[in-house]
C-alpha cells in the first residue's frame, strides 16, 4: 500500500490500520469486480428460458427452497461480496419495477461485464466503455420502441394477455398447467384493473396457498380467503347475504391505558362488579346485533363467555384475523374497520353475498371463503400443490404472471420473446456503431455482442448448438428484415415467435436493458476497493 | 518403513520419522533444475511405501494433474487420511500456492526463490499435498498475497496477476463464510444420492412382509417408537440433504391427503431418480427426462383409469370392496394378524360417518392390556374420565349440558380489580360472596333441567358437591377435543353463560354409565342422537403396540373415508404397477426421440415396486416379476404377487384391492417430486444460523 511522506520524511497515516485492510486498485479492482459480477451471472445463466434449470437452497434454518425465479435465487443466496450484492439489487429492482425478467437482467449485466473485460484488456479506459454502453443502450431502447407492436384487448377478449402470461409461466416448474394458471392470473388482474386509468393495484390480489391436492385444483376466488375458522365449533358454516362487522377491539372488558386499580372492600362492591362485568359482554354482543350484523370479524380474541354469548345470539364470529387480511376484507366488502363498539353503525358494516367455511384433506384444516362482496375489487388466487416448495414456487410464478398482465394493461406494447428482441437490438446497435467516431465504437460493438448472449444462453439451455442457432436466426432476421425470429426453445419447428405466441412486454425489455447498463456502468467506474480483510 | 527422501517429507511424516532411519537421499536445497528429479524421487518413494497409500496417492494424483483446482470440492476433496504436520513449514500455506502458481506461469520465479529458496525448490510435488489440503484457506486469504505483490511494486507481477486463473480473484467470496455451493453434475449427484438414500431407508418396510423400524428420539427419555408407517419414519428423521427433504415432504403430504401409500410414494420417487441418474450418465438432458416422465405419468394414469372398478351403485359389493381395501392396507401393518377384525371395525366406523371425511368423529382410545383381538368398536361415545364422588354412576335418558366455563374460582375479569380489605370479617364476607356467586352459577346450570354436566375446565370440590347434592353427574376437565366431539355426538351446544336456560340446546343420550376396560374406569355415552360418532377402543400388550396399531388404523380409516367419496378401486399386489408399466412401455415404443428412453425408464421404476414387495417377502423377485410381466401380456389379466403363497396369483380371487385415489396420488406426487429434484442444477447452502446460547 502506498506510503506518503511529508517533507521531513515522516510517514503519514492515510488509511487507519492498513495492515488489516485489503485494497485493490486500478485495473485489478475492475477485474476483480467484473469477475464477481460474472460469477453471479453464471449461476443464473442456466435458469434462463423455458428449459432453464432450477436452483435449490438450503436456508440457515435447514429449510429448502427450490426456485427458477431470478430475484428469488439471488435473494436466497447468502451473498457477501459487494459487487455480487449490486447484482442482487439489480434483480430486485427489476422485480419491483416490472416483476418479470429478473433472470434475464442479470444474465445481460453479466454479459456486458464480460465484454467490458475484453475491452479493458485492449486498453480502453473504463469510462469510455461506460459511455459507449450508455449510447448503445439508448439505441437499443429506441429500436425496441420502433419494432414494438400494440395489441388490442378488452375485458371480453383477453386471449392476447393469456398468451403473454403463458410465455412467462413456461419457464417455471408450473408449465404443466400454464394455460389455466395464465387464465387465472389474467382474470384476476382484469377483475381489479382500473381500465380507465390503466392501472392495477396488485395489493388487491391476494395469493394464498395450501398444501395438498393438485396444481390443477388452483382456483380464482372472487372474494377473500381467510385462513381461519369460526370461533365456536358449532356456529353455522355458511352465511348468505352476510353483514359483516369488522372490529379491532376485543370482546373483553375494557382495559384503560392508564394504570388503575379497582379495589374491592365490601361485599356490595363485589356484587356490583360482577353484575357490571356480565353487562359488558351482553352490551357488546347486543350492539353488534342491533346494527344488524350477521357476522363479526375481529382482530382480537374472545373471552369464553363472549364466545358463547355470540353463539347463543346466533351471531357467527371469526377471531384473530390479521391486520392485512382485515383491511382486505374491509376493502372488498365495503365496510369500515371499527375500533370501538360504540361506533358501530349499520353503514359501517361490510356486505358479502356468501361466507362459507371449507375443510380440506384428512387433517383439520379449515378456511373461510368470503365471496360475492359488495365491492368485488379484491380477488384471491388459491393455490393447491403437492408440497410446500411447489406452492411457494407457484406463488412466485403467479406473481410474475400478474406483473406481466399488469404491465400490459399499463402499456399494451409488446416485443417478441425467445431472444428475438435481443437479436434485433444487437443488429441495430451493431449497425449504429459504425456511425460513432472514436473509441466508443468498440464499446458499442461490445454491447451488441453482449446482447447476443441472452439468445445464446437460451439456445444452450434448450440443448441446441448455441453459435450455430444464433447465427442462423440472425441471418434470417437480416435477410427477411423481420424482427420476429427467435430461438425455438421448445422444439416446435419454427423460429417465428408470432406463430409460437411468445411475447414479452416492451417496458419489461426496455427496463432490462437500461437497468443492466446502469449497474455495469456503476461497476466499471469503481477503481478502488478497500475492505476489511477480517470478516 | 521406507526412508522419506527430503526434509519436507520428513516434516510431513513427523510421527513416522521418529522411528525411521535417517533419510537415504538428502536433496540439497537448491536450484530449479532439480525439481524434476524431486518428482522422480517422490515416485520411487511411492513404490517403496506400500503401507501409506492414501497419502501417496493423493500427492500422486495432484502431481499428475498439475495445478488444476476444482472449486468447492467439499468434503470429497479432502485427502481422507492426511494428517497435517504438527507444525507447518515456516511460511503459511497460501504463499506456497502463490509460488507454485507463479512458477507454473514462468514469471517472476527468481523473486520467489529469493524469498524462500529452500522450500520452493525442495519438492513442489509435496507442496501440492499441502496446497490441496489448504484450498479452502486459499480461497479466503488470497488477499495477503496480493498485498505482498503490490508491496513489491513490481509491474511485471501485476501483469502476471491479471493473467492468473480466476482462482486468485476474490470472486470465490461471493457467498458468506460458511455458505457453500454445489453446481451441475455434482449438485445433481448430491440430490440423487440423498433422495435415493431416503428411499432405500424406507424400502424395506414396503409390502405385507415389510419390516419395521425402531425410532429412538434424541429428546429426553429417548422414547422409542416402533413403526412400519413411511410418513412416521420420515417425519422423525433429521435430514440435512435438501433433496431428501423434498421426499420427506411428499410423504407427509400423502399422509395428510389420503393417509396411506406414504412409503410407496417415496420408494417410487426414489426409483424414478435412480433411473434418471442412469439416463443422465448416458448424456440425456434432465429436461428431456422430465418431458418423458410427464408423458409417462399421464399415460400411466390413463391406464389405471381404464381398469378401475366402481361399485358405488351396488351397496353390498361396495362394502365388500371397502373390506378388501381395509384388509389390504392393514395386512402390511402390525394388525395383520387380526386384519379381518380390524377391517370390519374400520369399515363400520367409516360407514357411520355417512360420507364425511371428518375423522375427528371417530375416537380412538388406547388402553394397554389384553390383546389386539380384544379391541372393539363402540357406537356410543367414550370419555376417558371419572365420575365425581357421590354422584350417580348410571343415568338413563340423560340430558347433558356441555360447557366451557370456569368452575374453580370465578375470577372478576375487569382489569385491575383486586381485593383490598381492612379486617378479617370482611375477608370472610367476600369469601362468602364468592361462594354465593358460585352457588348462583350452579343453580343457574341446574335450572337447565339437566342430569349430566360436562365441563372442559376444572370443577372444584364445592360446586362438585353441589352437583352431587342435586343428583347431577358432573364431569370435569374433559379435554377440548373431547368436548367438541361430545357436542357433536349429543347434539348439544358448548355453553359458557347460563342466563337463558330455555334457549340453550342440551345434548341427549339414552344411557350414561361407567364401564371398566382393563383396570380403568371410563364413562360411556350410548344411544346418542347423532349417529356419526363412534369410539374404537384398542387393547394391546404395550404402548408401542398400541401406538403402532393406532397409526395403522388411522391409515385404514383415511383410505376408507376417501374411498367412500371416490369409490373407484383397483386390484393390489403390484397389479396396478404392472398395468401401468405395460402401457408406459408401449408408449415408449411409439414415441420418437430421446424422450422414449425416459418413458422406458419410468416403466422400469414402476416395476421396481412389485420387485421390492417380493424382495421384502424373501421371494425370488426376478422370477416372479418376469412371470408377472408375461401374464400381463394378455388383456384383462388380474395377476399380481401373492406374498402369502409366494407365487403369482389372481388378485381378484385373493381379494386384494387398493383405492384408486391412493394410487393416483402416489403416481402424481412421486413424479412431481422427481421432476422437482431433476430440475435442480445448483445447490446453495446458506451458513447455518448462529445460535446464541442464552440459557
Amino acid at each position: 500500500m502506498a506510503l506518503a511522506f511529508d517533507e521531513f520524511g515522516r510517514p503519514f497515516i492515510i488509511l487507519r490500520e492498513q495492515d488489516q485492510k485489503t485494497r485493490l486498485r486500478g485495473i485489478d479492482a475492475q477485474k476483480a469486480n467484473i469477475a464477481a459480477g460474472k460469477a453471479v451471472a453464471r449461476i443464473l445463466r442456466s435458469s434462463l428460458g423455458p428449459k432453464g434449470m432450477d436452483k435449490m437452497f438450503q436456508g440457515p434454518d435447514g429449510d429448502v427452497t427450490i426456485s427458477n425465479d431470478g430475484a428469488t435465487i439471488l435473494e436466497q443466496m447468502d451473498v457477501d461480496n459487494q459487487i455480487a450484492k449490486l447484482m442482487v439489487e439489480l434483480s430486485r429492482s427489476q422485480d419491483y419495477e416490472i416483476g418479470d425478467g429478473t433472470t434475464g437482467v442479470v444474465v445481460m449485466a453479466g454479459a456486458l461485464l464480460e465484454q467490458a473485460e475484453r475491452q479493458l484488456d485492449r486498453g480502453i479506459h473504463p469510462i469510455r466503455i461506460a459511455e459507449g454502453y450508455e449510447t448503445a443502450s439508448r439505441v437499443a431502447v429506441e429500436h425496441l420502441e420502433r419494432i414494438a407492436q400494440k395489441f388490442e384487448f378488452d375485458v371480453n377478449n383477453y386471449e392476447p394477455l393469456v398468451q403473454t402470461c403463458m410465455t412467462t409461466l413456461s419457464s417455471k416448474i408450473v408449465n404443466r398447467c400454464k394455460r389455466s394458471l395464465a387464465e387465472i392470473a389474467v382474470k384476476a388482474v382484469l377483475a381489479v384493473a382500473d381500465l380507465e386509468r390503466r392501472d392495477v393495484n396488485l395489493d388487491l390480489i391476494k395469493v394464498e396457498g395450501k398444501v395438498g391436492g393438485k396444481l390443477e385444483d388452483t382456483e380464482l376466488i372472487y372474494g377473500i380467503l381467510v385462513d381461519k375458522d369460526m370461533s365456536h365449533p358449532q356456529m353455522p358454516k355458511q352465511i348468505e347475504d352476510a353483514h359483516i362487522a369488522i372490529l379491532t377491539c376485543p370482546f373483553e372488558p375494557p382495559k384503560p391505558k392508564t394504570k388503575h386499580k379497582v379495589d374491592i372492600d365490601t361485599v356490595e362492591k363485589f356484587e356490583t362488579l360482577r353484575k357490571q362485568e356480565q353487562q359488558y359482554f351482553d352490551e357488546m354482543v347486543q350492539k353488534c346485533k342491533d346494527v344488524g350484523a350477521t357476522l363479526v370479524i375481529c382482530q382480537w380474541g374472545f373471552d369464553d363467555e363472549a364466545n358463547h354469548l355470540l353463539m347463543h345470539r346466533n351471531l357467527p364470529a371469526v377471531r384473530w384475523v390479521g391486520g392485512v387480511e382485515l383491511e382486505l376484507i374491509a376493502i372488498a366488502t365495503g365496510g369500515r374497520i371499527v375500533p370501538r363498539f360504540q361506533e358501530l353503525t349499520p353503514e359501517k358494516l361490510g356486505k358479502a353475498g356468501m361466507v362459507r367455511e371449507k375443510s380440506f384433506g384428512t387433517t383439520k384444516e379449515r378456511m373461510l371463503y368470503i365471496e360475492h362482496c359488495a365491492n368485488s375489487k379484491a380477488v384471491t388466487i388459491f393455490i393447491r400443490g403437492g408440497n410446500k416448495m411447489m406452492i411457494e414456487e407457484t406463488k412466485r410464478s403467479i406473481h410474475d404472471a400478474l406483473c406481466v398482465a399488469r404491465n400490459l394493461i399499463r402499456n399494451n406494447s409488446i416485443v417478441y420473446g425467445g431472444g428475438a428482441a435481443e437479436i434485433t437490438c444487437s443488429l441495430a446497435v451493431d449497425a449504429a456503431a459504425d456511425k460513432y467516431p472514436g473509441v466508443e465504437q468498440y464499446a458499442i460493438r461490445a454491447f451488441a455482442e453482449a446482447l447476443d448472449s441472452v439468445p445464446m444462453a437460451l439456445a444452450e439451455n434448450s440443448g441446441l448448438q448455441p453459435i450455430e442457432t444464433l447465427s442462423a436466426v440472425k441471418s434470417q432476421q437480416i435477410k427477411e428484415n423481420i424482427p420476429f425470429y427467435g430461438i425455438d426453445c421448445n422444439d416446435v419447428g419454427t423460429n417465428d415467435m408470432r406463430e409460437q405466441n411468445v411475447f414479452e412486454t416492451l417496458i419489461g425489455k426496455q427496463q432490462q436493458i437500461l437497468l443492466a447498463t446502469q449497474v455495469v456502468k456503476m461497476i466499471l467506474k469503481i477503481d478502488d476497493v478497500i475492505s476489511n480483510s477480517e470478516y | 518403513m521406507a526412508p522419506p527422501p527430503t526434509d519436507l517429507v520428513d516434516q510431513l511424516r513427523h510421527e513416522i520419522d521418529e522411528e525411521a532411519p535417517l533419510p537415504a537421499i538428502v536433496l540439497p536445497p537448491a536450484s530449479g533444475s532439480l525439481s524434476n528429479s524431486a518428482a522422480s524421487v517422490v515416485n520411487t518413494v511411492e513404490e517403496e511405501e506400500g503401507d501409506n497409500e492414501t497419502d501417496e496417492e493423493a500427492s500422486d494424483d495432484d502431481s499428475d494433474k498439475g495445478p488444476t483446482f476444482i472449486r468447492s470440492l467439499g468434503a470429497w476433496s479432502k485427502p481422507l487420511h492426511f494428517t497435517p504436520p504438527p507444525t507447518l513449514p515456516e511460511p503459511a500455506t497460501p504463499r506456497f500456492g502463490v509460488t507454485e502458481m507463479l512458477q507454473k506461469k514462468r514469471i517472476g520465479s527468481e523473486i520467489e526463490i529469493k524469498n524462500h529458496p529452500t522450500e520452493t525448490q525442495g519438492s513442489p510435488k509435496i507442496y501440492f499435498v499441502h496446497f490441496y489440503y489448504s484450498t479452502t484457506s486459499l480461497d479466503t486469504s488470497s488477499s495477503p498475497f496480493q498485498r505482498r505483490i503490490s508491496d513489491l511494486g513490481d509491474l511485471r507481477h501485476r501483469a502476471a496477476l491479471s493473467r492468473l486463473p480466476i482462482l486468485s480473484m476474490p470472486i470465490d467470496k461471493i457467498f458468506k463464510d460458511d455458505a457453500s455451493e454445489e453446481k451441475g453434475e455434482r449438485a445433481r449427484m448430491a440430490s440423487f444420492i440423498g433422495a435415493m438414500a431416503v428411499a432405500d431407508l424406507v424400502k424395506s418396510t414396503l409390502g405385507p412382509k415389510g419390516m419395521d423400524k425402531i425410532l429412538q428420539s434424541t429428546g429426553r427419555g429417548h422414547s422409542v417408537t416402533v413403526t412400519n408407517d413411511g410418513a412416521t419414519i420420515l417425519k422423525s428423521l433429521h435430514i440435512d440433504n435438501p433433496a431428501a427433504k423434498v421426499l420427506v415432504d411428499i410423504s407427509k403430504v400423502q399422509d395428510d391427503e389420503v393417509g396411506d401409500g406414504t412409503t410407496s410414494v417415496v420408494v417410487l420417487a426414489g426409483e424414478l431418480l435412480r433411473e434418471a441418474e442412469k439416463l443422465v450418465t448416458s448424456k440425456i438432458h434432465p429436461m428431456t427426462i422430465i418431458a418423458g416422465y410427464r408423458m409417462a405419468a399421464e399415460c400411466a394414469r390413463d391406464a389405471l383409469l381404464k381398469r378401475v372398478i366402481d361399485n358405488k351403485e351396488n351397496a353390498e359389493k361396495f362394502r365388500s370392496d371397502l373390506m378388501k381395501i381395509a384388509m389390504t392396507t392393514l395386512c402390511s401393518k402390525i394388525l395383520s394378524q387380526d386384519k379381518e377384525h380390524f377391517a370390519e371395525m374400520a369399515v363400520d366406523a367409516v360407514f357411520r360417518l355417512k360420507g364425511s371425511t371428518n375423522l375427528e368423529a371417530i375416537q380412538i382410545i388406547k388402553k394397554p392390556g389384553g390383546s389386539l383381538r380384544d379391541s372393539f368398536l363402540d357406537e356410543g361415545f367414550i370419555l376417558d374420565k371419572k365420575i365425581g364422588i357421590g354422584q350417580p354412576k348410571r343415568i338413563e335418558n340423560a340430558k347433558i349440558l356441555v360447557a366451557n366455563t370456569a368452575m374453580d374460582t370465578d375470577k372478576v375479569k375487569i382489569y385491575g380489580a383486586r381485593v383490598r380489605v381492612d379486617s378479617m370479617t370482611k375477608v370472610a364476607q367476600i369469601e362468602g360472596a364468592e361462594k354465593e356467586k358460585m352457588k348462583d352459577k350452579v343453580n343457574k346450570i341446574l335450572a337447565h333441567g339437566i342430569n349430566c354436566f360436562v365441563n372442559r375446565q376444572l370443577i372444584y370440590n364445592f360446586p362438585e358437591e353441589l352437583f352431587a347434592d342435586a343428583g347431577v353427574l358432573a364431569i370435569e376437565h374433559a379435554d377440548f377435543e373431547g368436548i367438541e366431539r361430545l357436542g357433536l355426538v349429543t347434539g348439544g351446544e358448548i355453553a359458557s353463560t347460563f342466563d337463558n336456560p330455555e334457549s340453550v340446546k342440551l345434548g341427549h343420550c339414552k344411557l350414561i354409565e361407567e364401564i371398566m376396560i382393563g383396570e380403568d374406569k371410563l364413562i360411556h355415552f350410548s344411544g346418542v342422537e347423532m349417529g356419526q360418532a363412534c369410539s374404537i377402543v384398542l387393547r394391546g400388550a404395550s404402548h408401542h403396540v398400541l401406538d403402532e396399531a393406532e397409526r395403522s388404523l388411522h391409515d385404514a380409516l383415511c383410505v376408507l373415508s376417501q374411498t367412500v367419496n371416490d369409490s373407484r378401486v383397483l386390484l393390489g399386489g403390484g397389479w396396478p404397477e404392472m398395468v401401468m408399466a405395460k402401457e408406459v412401455d408401449e408408449l415408449a415404443r411409439k414415441t420418437a426421440g430421446k424422450k422414449s428412453h425416459a418413458i422406458e425408464a419410468f416403466s422400469r421404476a414402476l416395476v421396481a415396486i412389485p420387485t421390492t414387495i417380493a424382495d421384502n417377502a424373501g421371494l425370488d423377485s426376478a422370477e416372479l416379476v418376469a412371470q408377472l410381466r408375461a401374464e400381463h401380456h394378455t388383456e384383462g389379466c388380474n395377476a399380481g404377487i401373492d406374498v402369502i403363497s409366494g407365487a403369482v396369483g389372481d388378485m381378484e380371487e385373493r381379494g386384494i384391492y387398493e383405492a384408486f385415489k391412493v394410487k393416483q396420488a402416489v403416481l402424481l406426487s412421486a413424479t412431481e417430486a422427481a421432476e422437482m429434484i431433476l430440475r435442480v442444477d445448483e445447490i446453495i447452502t446458506c451458513a447455518p444460523r448462529r445460535r446464541e446460547d442464552r440459557m
